[in-house]
């Protein structure tokens, strides 16, 4: 039969039964009318941003705060914002486990969070496990409360729409659901169940580009990840950018704007600034890097050594290029990425 | 028949379950050299995704991120992470492929830890997208050495769902209906599951492998299919493509 003529519309009369499968904590309100409240008093002045990295993580990330970081990982991660944010010794952070790697692994370092919506958390992929991140989870040192990848993708998201939650049909039926925070609903048209996934607006997040103009306006190029997403979630946000364009190069293709300055409280330029990194068309991820961190977590005392010589002894990103080959390896990590080497 | 070994074997079996036109999200390693090989010889039209936003890449080597450069490498699109999760809710990817510490006899998936939650003996990395794909891709595959350890009931924590309880539990639970596991290839056999009570079942036995063997090395009473059949070995061409043209640093098949 054709359906041009049936009403859809649900019977109205269902008992909606709402049930908690999700017995972990809930770390940040998702409550969509306080969120406005946030973003109605957020500067809508396009205005010059640009600042430092000292100072953008001294001003906009406190203590305690919820933080997420944009990228994957172990691609286009906001190395400079992380690294800074170990030197300043930044205590109690909520942070979002986002397939988080390399970026979890610094933050770590500096034992800078105490609770984590844990997707993908320990782990650095094909790479092996980050000792000292299981040890902040066996330890209990970090609480975790359990999402996978997609829900708490889509907790960005309808943080992004304005919303305080949106509905998923994964993580039904699995400890997955039974250790995260989340509710399962019934469908209003159809009685179907979903899973009721909680807006995540943090408090601070950082995101690495390739370009952006002083005011904000964002350029990515390769895949965005949820960073479209977390760039409206979030209540600030810090950029750092490859390199500064003029404003009138963003004009040029404003398709490839994923991100307007209004969502933006601070611009820093930090070239290389992804870097242990993959960053797209530039540059491929120093994994003799990554894997010698890995490696030298497992000895305490030359871990310290090597914090020292990696962060607390840089006073910014290119002294910490400067400690592990500077141009020269990049130029070469260069030439990976555009396999002329491989 | 050349020699070959455990892992290329695998990667072969597996590639072999990929139907041409079709499409499949994978991740790095085997599942990754399953689906290039695929495309390389029976089905030249399956279309490759990462849950990272890559699509349709022309791989040029073996990705070590899901997300680095190379998952979309000459692709077709390069998006964002929900897009590829919405294109899986949506119905739209048909084939998946998960690794885990344990699994039990309904292809239940652990990736989240061993010992007690709050203190556990090993954390391990959790879902990631593993839960999702598992939840919303039509057919679950896996790749996987199998011993009594890894193959165990006294699974710790159901991170991704296979079965769950048995016949009607995903759809029970919320799960998307008609979709699950698939086929999970080991070191020794391929096993399946049974339509009626979606329990695993052994479907081929590798050459040489015996039914003790594969019995010593479950956890759980495993069922049999009617007809048990010999996993066919790699062919010569398989074996040439796999080693010069998929993985000729032998990142994987070295591991074997």
């Amino acid at each position: 039969m054709a359906n041009h003529k049936v009403d859809f519309h649900a019977s109205g009369d269902q008992e909606v039964k709402y049930k908690k499968i999700g017995k972990r904590r809930l770390f940040t309100n998702p409550d969509a009318d306080d969120a406005r409240e946030h973003f109605h008093a957020k500067s809508r002045r396009m205005v010059d941003k640009t600042t430092t990295v000292k100072e953008a993580v001294s001003k906009y990330i406190n203590d305690g705060d919820y933080f997420a970081a944009g990228g994957f990982g172990s691609n286009r991660i906001p190395s400079a914002v992380l690294h800074e944010m170990v030197r300043q010794k930044k205590k109690n952070l909520g942070f979002a486990g986002h397939t988080s790697t390399h970026d979890m692994q610094i933050l770590v370092a500096g034992n800078c969070i105490d609770r984590c919506d844990a997707a993908y958390v320990v782990g650095l992929e094909a790479r092996g496990l980050s000792k000292n991140a299981r040890k902040a989870f066996e330890t209990g040192e970090i609480e975790p409360t359990e999402w996978s990848n997609a829900t708490l993708a889509w907790r960005y998201k309808a943080a992004a729409m304005g919303l305080s939650f949106l509905p998923a049909r994964s993580i039904l039926g699995t400890d997955t659901a039974k250790y995260s925070a989340a509710v399962e609903i019934p469908c209003p048209y159809t009685g179907k169940r979903y899973a009721a996934v909680p807006a995540l607006y943090p408090d601070v997040a950082a995101i690495h580009v390739h370009k952006s103009d002083i005011y904000g306006n964002c350029q990515i190029r390769g895949i965005a990840i949820s960073d479209p997403d977390l760039a409206r979630a979030a209540k600030h946000l810090i950029i750092t950018t490859e390199k500064i364009v003029h404003n009138e190069e963003i004009r040029q293709s404003p398709h490839s704007t994923v991100i307007p300055y209004y969502l933006v409280d601070a611009v820093i330029e930090v070239p290389y600034g992804a870097y242990p990194s993959n960053m797209a068309y530039e540059y491929f991820t120093d994994e003799d890097h990554i894997m010698e961190w890995l490696k030298v977590e497992k000895d305490e005392e030359a871990f310290k050594e090597f914090l020292n010589k990696n962060i607390f002894g840089c006073k910014d990103h290119w002294d910490y290029l400067e400690a592990n080959g500077g141009l020269e390896r990049v130029n070469q990590l260069r030439r990976q990425e555009n396999l002329i080497d491989m | 028949m050349s020699d070959y070994n455990g892992m290329e074997l695998m990667i072969c079996l597996a590639s072999r379950y990929l139907e041409d036109d079709a499409n499949v999200v994978v991740g790095t390693g085997a599942p990754c050299a399953a689906a290039m090989l695929a495309q390389r010889t029976s089905a030249p039209n399956l279309m490759i995704m990462f849950e990272a936003g890559g699509i349709g890449p022309q791989l040029p080597s073996m990705p070590i991120s899901v997300g680095d450069s190379r998952t979309y490498y000459k692709g077709l699109v390069s998006t964002s992470m929900p897009e590829i999760m919405e294109t899986c809710q949506r119905g739209m990817v048909d084939y998946t492929f998960l690794g885990g510490a344990q699994i039990d006899m309904y292809g239940n998936i652990n990736s989240t830890h061993v010992g007690d939650y709050e203190k556990p003996k090993v954390r391990f990395p959790g879902s990631g997208g593993a839960n999702d794909l598992a939840s919303l891709c039509w057919r679950t595959m896996m790749i996987t050495p199998q011993d009594k350890n890894r193959f165990t009931n006294n699974i710790n924590f159901i991170t991704s769902p296979g079965f769950l309880t048995g016949k009607g539990s995903r759809e029970e639970a919320g799960l998307p209906p008609n979709c699950g596991p698939y086929k999970i290839i080991t070191n020794l056999a391929v096993l399946g599951f049974d339509e009626e009570t979606c329990r695993m079942r052994v479907e081929l036995m590798h050459p040489g492998v015996t039914r003790e063997q594969i019995i010593e090395n479950t956890g759980f009473e495993l069922l049999w299919a009617p007809e048990i059949l010999d996993s066919l070995p790699p062919s010569d061409e398989e074996l040439e493509i796999l080693r010069n043209d998929v993985d000729p640093r032998r990142y994987i098949i070295g591991r074997g």
